[in-house]
């Protein structure tokens, strides 16, 4: 039983291939999907999709990407039950596609930042922090513009009180509403964040934080299966 | 015919970028501006020669692309 994920490639994506080398390294078995592709490969069991500057950020970050052709086959994937994961720029595309609720805009700031934060894992009831302790500290790069998480009092306290805040800053860099990093769907298959575990997942990495992420999900769903 | 859309972040919603334009405005000498909001304008050329439909379709195209409505509003003005 091989647990196989697809990771989508946009014009801009720069992060697909760590991304594909950290579910590979937990064991799955990794393909890239062109965006322009309308069908998936059947029998996929996470769809991943990479940080970068999908069609150059245009409009928005991640605007344009939402409304590509794979993507709608992402949307279907997301709600027969797939799970997926985005990061960073991923994570931009799952708001803009409105499978997570919320916003993502310019970093309090203004900078771009491109730093190591120390983060805190808000619940291991996903199987994506399945490996992590709820409250444990991890330390996960970050490299974005736009990455100040908004949303409206009505959806953060739904946020909160679904335990679907995955992961929180520890020293909000970027202005963040409540220190959100990371957010859970309503089934809590679909995850998306800012800050890149696929940057910590070897030893020749300054840590290794992210690898647990990886294996957990590849690990529990073939528990599932 | 020809659409100008106008998109603005929503009151209430902090604009960093508002905030910095205010900033460099008061380095500059314009003491005299007490807030800055920035958006963006968007010309479309259409096909539609009817206003009342081009209205409705630009809307669309607003809802579904043009805008980010959880955090922006929009006008649109068909010439």
């Amino acid at each position: 039983m091989t647990f196989r994920v697809g990771v989508l490639v946009f014009p801009g994506s720069n992060c697909d291939r760590d991304l594909a080398v950290a579910f590979d390294a937990a064991g799955a078995e990794t393909q890239m999907i062109w965006h322009k592709d309308t069908t998936l490969p059947k029998g996929l069991d996470l769809l991943a999709i990479p940080g970068g500057f999908s069609f150059g950020d245009y409009l928005r970050c991640g605007a344009i990407a939402a409304n590509s052709p794979v993507v709608r086959a992402v949307a279907d994937f997301a709600h027969s039950g797939g799970h997926v994961l985005g990061i960073c720029n991923g994570f931009q595309i799952l708001i803009e596609t409105g499978l997570l609720p919320g916003a993502l805009m310019r970093n309090a700031g203004l900078k771009f930042l491109c730093a190591t934060e120390e983060l805190t894992v808000a619940t291991n009831n996903s199987l994506f922090t399945s490996q992590y302790a709820t409250g444990e500290k991890v330390r996960f790069p970050i490299a974005h513009h736009d990455g100040n998480f908004i949303a409206d009092q009505h959806t953060l306290e739904k946020l909160v009180g679904e335990d679907r805040i995955a992961f929180r800053y520890s020293n909000n860099p970027n202005g963040s509403v409540d220190d959100i990093a990371g957010v859970l769907s309503e089934n809590r298959r679909v995850l998306g964040l800012m800050p890149h575990p696929e940057r910590v997942i070897d030893p020749i990495h300054p840590g290794v934080d992210g690898a647990r992420l990886f294996a957990g999900v590849v690990n529990a769903v073939f528990q599932d299966t | 015919m020809q659409a100008k859309v106008l998109i603005t972040l929503k009151n209430g919603v902090l604009d960093p970028q508002g905030e910095a334009v205010l900033h460099a405005l008061d380095n500059l000498g314009f003491d005299d501006v007490d807030g800055v909001r920035v958006g963006k304008m968007i010309e479309l050329d259409l096909s539609d020669t009817n206003a009342d439909t081009a209205r409705t379709r630009v809307e669309k195209m607003c809802e579904k692309l043009l805008a980010n409505t959880v955090i922006e509003d929009y006008e649109v003005e068909i010439l």
